[in-house]
């Protein structure tokens, strides 16, 4: 690697730091894609002058052609970091990448200067354009999955909410599930059921699956899980509403059904929950149905 | 993925085992594992510990912690210098019964991590390494 | 020597686990029971382990053993209180505990013990 060159790439941020600083944030700032909703002027001079002077030393230290060298760890985790803020800030992929792209242009108009050869300019451009893409594009992919990190967390806290689990009667606690049931989402929801029975002591929790159409092994393996670590805790669980598939699905597992207690109806639970509350439901007296 | 830390303990004596569970929980919690994981973490390294002490002979636990962006992840190295498991198959298939059955019970701990590999050779020794993430 | 206490209330032996179980720990509370029974001639067994956040395969074979240990000295055994993450991570490795009863509490443990008790003693008499 051209030693000329990083030494170019350096002069050019040691020597005129001061001037490559204050058009870079212009830049940024001017762009269309800054979002001054977002991002204050302050901040974001105290990231440009980290980012130049951990640039500096990993130019130093390195090559500039291979990112991933541990020179380039320092420079690569302030990218991540800025990514991941500005993901949770609501900037776009774009917007972020700017960041890295914006400071060609005050580095290259620099460069022009301190070259007095055609062709050794065309190189330096060549490579700094390299370097630049890269640590572009890195930002891009961090900032990707930042993204998918903090949605994962948006839909986990969506599930958590479709699926809360109801007391029925004192002792008695119900888990009514809607939709397609993943793996991920089942250990969460039947983990949550679990809880709540040992918070409220209570001796039957229901699971009833009438809305939910179909389900794989996996998760069906999680609902029996569920039945055996509820009886372990001293409890128990019984599963309704479910339809003729999951059956199937089930007696393929090798559940017999001696050990799972299931019914087709949550009111066909609901009544054995009660006897085994040693509760009984019975019609009133006609003098009894008026009142408070 | 990063290396945070590195630890070992040895396994020499039953006591030991409780130390191993101890510094588990305590690395797991501090790690962000919630509590079921933790639970899940110490459980495994209990086993895999026990069969280190009686099946192996005695040996030790290398504990190390990673960071990824996303997440944190916790590794058990258990080795010793013991028998080696002749037949690994049956070793983790052999399950557990309260009736007394002898199996190693790998294929159980298996399940309650989310990587798991054993080596091992007969005579020389056996090393079974785990690894959980947040 | 290091033991876990048990405690006699009426026709029941109470045993509580706070502290992490070592295997010999385990054992010798195996054979303290079995001479308690024996010396007693309690009916029940009552174990709270509300207070253990690890068990394994070797301490669920442990607690196994003294379900059967018991029933063959005419006394049945309750397990009270097994945390939700424990629970959970013994039947993810496939860990059953068959034969001995569960309660979410003494107070229901020990009502347990009574009802099953009770059908002890009515199959005791059949069988005379």
């Amino acid at each position: 690697m051209p030693l000329e060159m990083s030494s170019k790439l350096l002069e050019v941020l040691e020597k005129h730091e001061a001037e490559v600083l204050a058009e870079w944030i212009k830049e940024q700032i001017g762009a269309t894609t800054l979002r001054p909703d977002l991002l204050k002027e302050g901040e974001l001079r105290a990231q440009c002058t980290k980012f130049i002077k951990l640039l500096r030393e990993a130019i130093l230290g390195s090559n500039i052609f291979d990112i991933q060298r541990p020179h380039w760890t320092p420079v690569r985790d302030m990218l991540g970091e800025i990514s991941r803020s500005r993901a949770l800030q609501g900037f776009s992929a774009s917007e972020t990448a700017t960041f890295v792209f914006s400071i060609k242009q005050p580095i290259f108009a620099r460069l022009r200067k301190s070259h007095d050869k055609a062709d050794s300019l065309a190189e330096d451009y060549w490579n700094a354009t390299v370097l630049f893409d890269k640590l572009g594009l890195y930002t891009a992919e961090m900032f990707q999955k930042s993204r998918e990190e903090i949605i994962g967390r948006q839909q986990q806290e969506m599930f958590e909410l479709s699926a809360p689990v109801v007391e029925l009667w004192q002792g008695i606690l119900a888990l009514p599930v809607i939709g397609t049931l993943d793996s991920k989402r089942t250990q969460l929801m039947l983990e949550t059921l679990l809880e709540r029975v040992a918070a409220t002591q209570a001796e039957v929790a229901i699971v009833d699956i009438t809305g939910v159409p179909a389900m794989d092994t996996l998760t069906a393996q999680h609902l029996i899980n569920t039945v055996n670590a509820t009886r372990l805790m001293g409890a128990e669980c019984l599963i309704s509403g479910v339809r003729p598939q999951i059956a199937q699905t089930m007696v393929g597992l090798g559940v017999s059904f001696a050990d799972v207690v299931t019914k087709s109806t949550i009111a066909g639970a609901l009544a054995i929950a009660f006897k085994r509350r040693g509760l009984g439901v019975r019609s009133l007296q006609p003098s009894e149905e008026h009142g408070a | 993925m990063r290396l945070i830390d590195s630890e070992t303990v040895a396994i020499r004596q039953e006591t030991d085992l409780l130390l191993v569970r101890q510094l588990v929980r305590q690395r797991a919690a501090e790690l962000g594992f919630r509590k079921l994981g933790q639970t899940k973490a110490v459980t495994a390294a209990s086993e895999i510990g026990r069969n280190t002490l009686i099946h192996g002979g005695g040996g030790k636990m290398l504990l190390q912690t990673y960071v990824e962006l996303a997440r944190r992840g916790l590794r058990l190295t258990f080795e010793d210098h013991g028998p080696g498991i002749a037949d690994v198959e049956r070793a983790m298939t052999d399950g557990y019964t309260t009736a007394g059955g002898l199996g190693l019970g790998l294929g159980g701990t298996k399940r309650l991590v989310d990587e798991f590999d054993l080596a091992s050779s007969v005579g020389m020794g056996t090393r079974v390494t785990v690894t959980l993430w947040t | 020597m290091e033991r876990i206490p048990i405690l006699r209330m009426g026709e029941f032996l109470l045993v509580t686990i706070q502290v992490d179980l070592h295997d010999r720990l385990a054992t010798k509370l195996q054979d303290d029971l079995g001479a308690s029974l024996a010396s007693t001639g309690a009916r029940g067994v009552l174990i709270d382990i509300s207070a253990l956040n690890t068990v394994d395969s070797f301490i669920a074979r442990v607690l196994g053993n003294i379900a059967e240990m018991s029933r063959v000295l005419d006394a049945e055994t309750v397990l009270v209180g097994m945390q939700t993450t424990v629970a959970m991570t013994l039947v993810e490795m496939g860990v059953s505990l068959p034969g001995i009863l569960t309660a979410l509490d003494a107070e229901k443990g020990m009502k347990r013990l009574r009802t099953a008790m009770r059908k002890g003693r009515a199959n005791a008499s059949h069988r005379q």
